[in-house]
């Protein structure tokens, strides 16, 4: 018997957005697939150090559970145990299905793949293709998902964006609105099931490691559509990136993972003040607990290189031609934008935003509490709790990609949709969102949209970043309510309907600055320390009070997010708290 | 270039306002500091789309996404160069810095270029390994380290188009499917199971558009961002498609 045919709507062509495309395919469906850009040219393929699977090859007895209980551990207890230990045990099949598809990963002298160290954990447990790994395993899925474009199965809308989804009148997501960023037509498409994945919010911090394109805004969205939020005050601050005043380039973990070792001058003299801090662990302390004490040197110590907020990230002591093997790639990229040879000096550093724990909210099979609404991958809360371990981003796109397309089908075949959509519906939430594009166009207000950007990212790096307190947080809110309103206020120069840039940003520029008040007040709400988020008034983790997730929900009237808690399971590790001056205890 | 004036920077950019559109140019000056490259100059214009004599334009249209010469989206011409403009620094760079579409592939507007060409010429050299499904199969074969070590190098191909722009054989006059693509196949034939497709490969490469239509000019492997030996990789496709097509002849 022919299997049914279904019509699922991706949004995003990361890892995620892909590897449920795959698993749709695979099940007999069609796709169709959106995003801003061609999907080779995603976000993930800036993951730079690695993937973490417990493949034990290098005689240190690593096994599946130890790479689940260093997850739940370094994610500070906040994620759902038995979706991580989902994710651990898929791991080494994942990169089995990986190294078939063609990735071309660092391999051992005997033919099969390397590890290596990464922060947080003790084993070699990092497979990874020199140092440009999310782009291998990025193209390996490109190349798979154009396959079946060639069966006919997957009808890529690239150069399209997402505006909101269409929801029936049980409530009920049925399908999406997008617009074509280059003829700027605006289309209704009808779905059975949409998957959202669309990857992390850095742009709402404005300077982050993230590509332009990670704005958020489909988050946001779909959040002002009813999807509740988790965690979202959990954002990771990458301890090593180049600042810039464009972006902070990434400088991996994996630098650090083959021996990169963090000091500054004390006293004349080199200080490693990690190895020092944290003598377990050294330099491979999870990201939030390094960025904190980088941000501690320089910032309360003033011992930042020329009093700049800058430490060294060293691997000049390691043989130049290993440092070309497993790390490449990134050495390049630091001598090309800085001008300097890593193998010869240290590199300057300093953290930066980086990734989201938070995100869209959803239940293990990835469904938003929207029917017919999921989303998976960096756009979602799922799996890494307050504190996200290196190399664990890759596999958690990629693995929920794998829960996320089947589920769909499942959801198709099986789930309480309700009525049909009707062409009038259709047609009546494209209108909407036409008229919303040529009021913008109208917009001749003082404020210049991208001025407007760079200081909502101002604001949100001063304030809710490593290290938040009460009084700033409430008036950062206060600033970003003052910035929702100069929105109103932007004047675009550019009225045309022809591949208009500033009037698409105009449209991001609100959805982000609505995610960075879910943000803020997730953080401000939050009285404790755990994981990522650290607040100077309460310096310690309050399991009691905060083991919880947080659910932020928009108020349609107020505009405004409201906070609050449920439980979720962790019924698997008990917790203990995190020190990682010592060795993990069990 | 310490004897240029510090203090601005000056860009002379071709626009165009639609594919079918007449091209201009337009000259717009911004403060410098140091380690600007051309997308944060872009980024600057857009802030204050105001061409140096003050006229008040919208704001320079382009690509770009990872600003880490990763994703290969911000590929243009810089003065008379294909290459990626996050990386292009302007102290390197001699003023006033002249930016245009690369115009090999079509401009939908100022610098943004239609690159589609290339992802149809991954369909057709099959730039895939035929795997069976995502599903569990087995454990993927071992593989020589030195082979792997070449595919990683092809593997950094980014679709970028640098390699393209450059070749004179790419164009209106010829049905060359570039470089890059022709490389890709390379990429694939040395794949355990890629090898398997191999004889496909070659076939479509001995067609119309095919290796047959390179030059020999190595105008690519300079252009080539990512450092990709491409000369040598194509003289191997070169090398793989005749023995191919004298197998085809006794094969027959």
């Amino acid at each position: 018997m022919a299997k049914a045919k279904y019509k699922i709507v991706v949004v995003g062509g990361g890892l995620s957005g892909l590897m449920a495309t795959l698993k749709i395919c695979e099940a007999g469906s069609d796709v169709d697939l959106f995003s801003y850009c061609p999907v080779k040219r995603s976000h993930s393929l800036c993951a730079q150090g690695g993937i973490n699977a417990c493949m034990d090859t290098k005689g240190e007895h690593d096994s599946i559970y130890e790479h689940f209980d260093d997850t739940v551990y370094g994610g500070d207890f906040l994620a759902d145990q038995v979706a991580v230990k989902g994710m651990c045990e898929a791991a080494p099949k994942l990169i089995k299905m990986f190294d078939r598809m063609g990735v071309p990963f660092t391999r051992t002298a005997e033919g099969v793949l390397d590890l290596r160290n990464f922060g947080g954990q003790k084993n070699k447990r990092t497979c990874f293709a020199g140092s440009t790994t999310g782009q291998q395993l990025l193209y390996a899925l490109d190349e798979q998902v154009r396959k079946w474009e060639v069966k006919g199965n997957v009808k890529k809308y690239e150069f399209w964006e997402f505006i909101k989804v269409i929801k029936n009148k049980e409530g009920v997501c049925r399908g999406i609105v997008a617009q074509s960023m280059n003829s700027m037509e605006i289309k209704a498409f009808r779905a059975d099931t949409v998957i959202i994945a669309t990857g992390g919010p850095g742009q709402v911090f404005g300077r982050c490691t993230a590509s332009t394109i990670c704005n958020g805004s489909a988050v946001s969205a779909v959040y002002q559509q009813g999807a509740h939020i988790g965690n979202p005050e959990f954002i990771q601050i990458h301890p090593t990136a180049i600042p810039g005043s464009d972006k902070n380039r990434l400088m991996s973990e994996a630098c650090r993972g083959e021996g990169g070792r963090i000091w500054v001058y004390k006293d004349g003299k080199p200080w490693y003040f990690l190895e020092e801090m944290y003598p377990a662990y050294g330099n491979l302390v999870p990201r939030d607990v390094a960025s904190r004490a980088i941000y501690d040197v320089c910032m309360n110590q003033h011992l930042g290189i020329n009093g700049e907020n800058r430490v060294y990230l060293d691997l000049s002591h390691i043989p130049a031609d290993y440092l070309e093997r497993k790390l490449g790639g990134i050495l390049e990229m630091y001598s090309e934008f800085v001008g300097k040879d890593p193998r010869k000096v240290p590199m300057e550093i300093y953290p930066s935003v980086h990734y989201s724990m938070g995100g869209i909210w959803v239940d293990r099979l990835h469904h938003t509490n929207i029917p017919g609404l999921m989303a998976s991958g960096e756009c979602d809360y799922q799996y890494h709790g307050a504190n996200r371990l290196g190399a664990n981003s890759l596999l958690s796109a990629a693995y929920s990609g794998t829960i996320s397309g089947p589920e769909a089908i499942n959801w198709a075949a099986t789930g309480d949709r309700g009525s049909e959509i009707t062409d009038e519906e259709l047609e009546a939430a494209r209108q909407a969102c036409v008229d919303q594009f040529e009021s913008i166009l109208k917009m001749d207000g003082p404020e210049n949209v991208h001025r407007l950007h760079h200081e909502l990212g101002d604001v949100m790096n001063k304030y809710v970043t490593i290290e938040r307190v009460n009084q700033d947080l409430d008036y950062c809110l206060e600033e970003l309510k003052k910035i929702l309103k100069r929105w109103n206020d932007i004047g675009v120069t550019d009225r045309g309907h022809w591949a208009n840039q500033e009037a698409m940003f105009v449209r991001q520029l609100r959805n982000m600055i609505l995610y960075a008040m879910v943000v803020t007040k997730a953080a401000r709400m939050r009285d404790e320390s755990r994981g990522a988020h650290f607040k100077r008034e309460f310096p310690t983790r309050n399991d009691e009070r905060f083991m919880k997730t947080t659910i932020v929900d928009y108020n349609t009237e107020t505009e405004e997010p409201m906070v609050s808690y449920i439980e979720f399971d962790h019924s698997l590790v008990k917790p203990r708290p995190r020190n990682y001056a010592v060795a993990k205890k069990e | 270039m310490a004897e240029q004036n510090k203090q601005t920077v000056t860009f002379i950019i071709e626009r165009q306002d639609g594919p079918d559109s007449k091209p201009y140019t337009q000259e717009f000056e911004i403060p410098y500091r140091p380690a600007l490259n051309v997308v944060a100059s872009l980024m600057e214009i857009q802030k204050n789309p105001v061409t140096k004599d003050g006229k008040k334009v919208a704001p320079v249209v382009w690509e770009c996404n990872c600003l880490e010469k990763v994703c290969g989206a911000c590929m243009m011409v810089i003065n008379g160069r294909a290459r990626q403009a996050c990386c292009a620094l302007i102290d390197e760079l001699e003023q006033p810095i002249h930016l245009a579409p690369a115009r090999t592939f079509p401009v939908i507007r100022d610098l943004l270029i239609d690159r589609s060409v290339m992802f149809e010429s991954l369909k057709r050299i099959q730039g895939w390994v035929e795997i069976d499904g995502t599903w569990e199969v087995k454990d993927a074969p071992i593989q020589n380290p030195y082979t792997a070590q070449t595919a990683y190098e092809i593997s950094h191909c980014m679709t970028c188009g640098c390699c393209l722009e450059a070749c004179p054989n790419v164009g209106p006059q010829s049905d060359f499917i570039g470089p890059a693509p022709t490389v890709q196949a390379y990429l694939f034939n040395l794949h355990p199971l890629g090898k398997f497709d191999k004889e496909k490969r070659l076939n479509t490469l001995m067609e119309k558009g095919g290796i047959t239509s390179c030059g020999n000019s190595q105008n690519c492997v300079q252009a080539c961002p990512k450092n990709i030996k491409l000369t040598t990789y194509l003289a191997q496709v070169n090398r793989d498609v005749n023995k191919q097509a004298l197998k085809n002849i006794f094969n027959k």
